[in-house]
């Protein structure tokens, strides 16, 4: 179990119904289905992670997230994921939006571009930001959106957002009290816990 | 000329009849009083009779899914490249039941059969079958063979609806539901096709209102060119450019014939056969016409324009799967243009609405709608990963 795992599984419910969107191998929703006996779907495009999804006996619809969600109704899972997949998104703002018209809840995690090794990369070598973690040059990376922790705070607060929770962690998934205090500056991961305000 | 059976064959296989005397009452307020259901059997039941699978065959199949019937026998069944050991249907785990459906030619009960009360052919005055009427009859085999719950009820196109109806009718009596390259239903577009399958068969001067047996002759003419319309919709245009275009490199030197083989490398400048797809529309047309029955044509083109499940529910997909409890598998090709994803992905949407579990697959393939007969390397995965997963869980009930 990878800790950002074991922080998003806090946040789900007993019994829930869940959608996670770029559920990769399914491993997520395997958990969630053995430890907390959730009915998930998951949605990939992957045809490798979507057989590894059938080998786990993890439902999985091959559907691409940026043709959106336009097919699943609203309120019709108690939580919406979408783990490392936000950057990789055509319209992002949209599909969150679209996250919390079909949940009654969210959990979004990406990595935080505001974190000091990308701006030290920025600041020093002056080209966009290659590590293990993000191995893509800038023309061949899948991830086309990259935010820090700053900016998807600002998304939420103008899309009338409620952060019910966020959280950041390191590369290997840890947590810290210097990261709680610094977050945008210090964390690798963001992991927030959202829903629509209440107007 | 005999053949060596490969030994991912089910190999030597021999059709057996069943015969039911309790009286079916069809959808159409007709009954028929008893009727012979043909199968075929590959695979062992377990102890615990868990581990059967249902097949369910599509227009013109029958009950022969797998391996051969005798040593001369040129093809294996039409389903032989996913049904045998270690095959994806793998019949060293699955008890794997095949039959040919009602109304069909290949020796269940059909208007080819005696209707016992005339002493005549039944023809055309054998009553309309509905998908929900095989289900029906499909259920009767079931608890012959004492068999409480199949572990998969497996179809493609036609046969992939008889998967749907049983995830209707009988949700109890199976655990997962595999549906390929099907629609919920027939589009306008599809029943004009069978309207023009249809009416070439009935306006064939052999015809004779159906009763062609008495006559002794058959509507070859119509059966041929309904073959040939639904040929070209089975295959998609990329599949025909593939089978018809492969000498490309000599049509480039001599011209102008991309993608359009000729038969003898000219043109004719007449009304033959100039080109290759033409003479394979024709010898497919020809062959069906002598080995298939013109009134069981018509009969499954009805089965599946009359086939919505919806009608039950006032029209709203979404309630007729509220019970179904099993697990769907849900597979569409890329190039299909007579079940195109888009209607795959209908039913996925309501099967999602009435929270079933589901799962769906879009596989790219260039084969049209046939592709779910070939052994195409992704399709032929998944279904295996799938099975193997129903497998397991067979496994663990039984522990």
């Amino acid at each position: 179990m990878r800790p950002d795992q074991e922080i998003i599984q806090e946040w789900i419910q007993p019994g829930s119904r869940v959608l996670d969107l770029g559920c990769g191998d399914g491993s997520l929703l395997l958990y969630l289905q053995k430890s907390k006996g959730v009915r998930g779907v998951g949605l990939e495009i992957d045809a490798g992670n979507i057989e590894q999804c059938l080998r786990n006996g993890v439902n999985v619809v091959e559907q691409n997230l940026n043709s959106g969600l336009s097919n699943f109704r609203s309120a019709s899972f108690d939580t919406v994921l979408l783990a490392q997949t936000l950057q990789a998104l055509s319209k992002p703002d949209l599909l969150i939006n679209e996250m919390l018209r079909i949940g009654k809840n969210g959990i979004v995690t990406f990595p935080n571009f505001g974190n000091w090794k990308s701006r030290v990369y920025l600041w020093f070598k002056g080209r966009m930001p290659v590590s293990k973690f993000m191995p893509h040059q800038w023309y061949n990376t899948p991830n086309i959106h990259f935010c820090t922790v700053k900016d998807f705070d600002a998304l939420c607060e103008e899309n009338k957002i409620k952060v019910l929770a966020r959280t950041v962690v390191d590369s290997q998934h840890q947590g810290s009290w210097y990261m709680r205090v610094w977050p945008n500056f210090l964390g690798e991961i963001a992991i927030y816990h959202i829903t629509k305000s209440q107007q | 000329m005999t053949i060596a059976i490969p030994s991912d064959s089910v190999g030597l296989v021999q059709p057996r009849v069943e015969h039911f005397d309790e009286p079916l009452a069809l959808r159409s307020g007709a009954i028929l009083p008893a009727y012979d259901l043909v199968i075929e059997i590959y695979g062992t039941l377990n102890a615990a009779r868990s581990n059967a699978v249902l097949i369910c065959h599509a227009l013109s199949g029958d009950h022969h899914a797998a391996g051969y019937h005798t040593l001369e026998d040129s093809k294996p069944g039409w389903w032989d490249s996913a049904i045998g050991p270690g095959k994806a249907i793998d019949t060293n785990r699955f008890y794997v039941v095949s039959l040919n459906n009602l109304g069909g030619c290949a020796g269940s009960t059909g208007p080819v059969s005696i209707n016992p009360e005339t002493g005549k052919h039944y023809g055309p005055n054998f009553p309309i079958i509905t998908v929900r009427d095989w289900v029906n009859s499909q259920m009767r085999l079931m608890n012959r063979l004492k068999i409480g719950k199949w572990a998969a009820v497996i179809g493609g196109s036609l046969g992939g609806m008889q998967v749907l109806r049983w995830a209707i009718s009988y949700p109890e009596r199976l655990r997962n539901a595999i549906v390929i390259a099907a629609a919920p239903k027939l589009s306008a577009q599809n029943i004009a096709f069978n309207e023009v399958a249809r009416h070439s068969i009935t306006s064939d001067p052999n015809f004779f209102g159906g009763h062609y047996l008495e006559h002794g002759t058959y509507p070859k003419q119509g059966l041929m060119l309904a073959r040939m319309v639904g040929h070209i919709t089975y295959l998609s245009d990329t599949a025909m450019s593939a089978k018809f275009g492969k000498t490309v490199t000599d049509f480039e030197k001599q011209g102008a014939n991309f993608g359009r083989d000729l038969r003898t490398g000219k043109l004719s400048f007449g009304f033959n056969a100039d080109f290759q797809v033409e003479s394979y529309l024709h010898y497919q047309g020809e062959r069906f016409s002598e080995n298939f029955d013109a009134n069981t044509y018509l009969l499954m083109t009805k089965a599946l324009d009359y086939f919505d499940p919806s009608v039950d529910y006032d029209g709203d997909l979404t309630k007729a799967f509220e019970h179904s409890d099993c697990s769907f598998l849900i597979m569409s090709f890329s190039t299909d243009w007579r079940f195109p994803p888009e209607r795959s992905r209908e039913l996925v949407n309501t099967l999602l609405r009435a929270k079933c579990d589901v799962s769906y697959l879009e596989i790219d393939a260039d084969q049209g709608h046939d592709a779910f007969l070939m052994p195409i390397p992704r399709y032929i995965s998944a279904l295996s990963t799938y099975l193997g997963r129903v497998h397991e869980e067979l496994g663990e009930d039984a522990a």
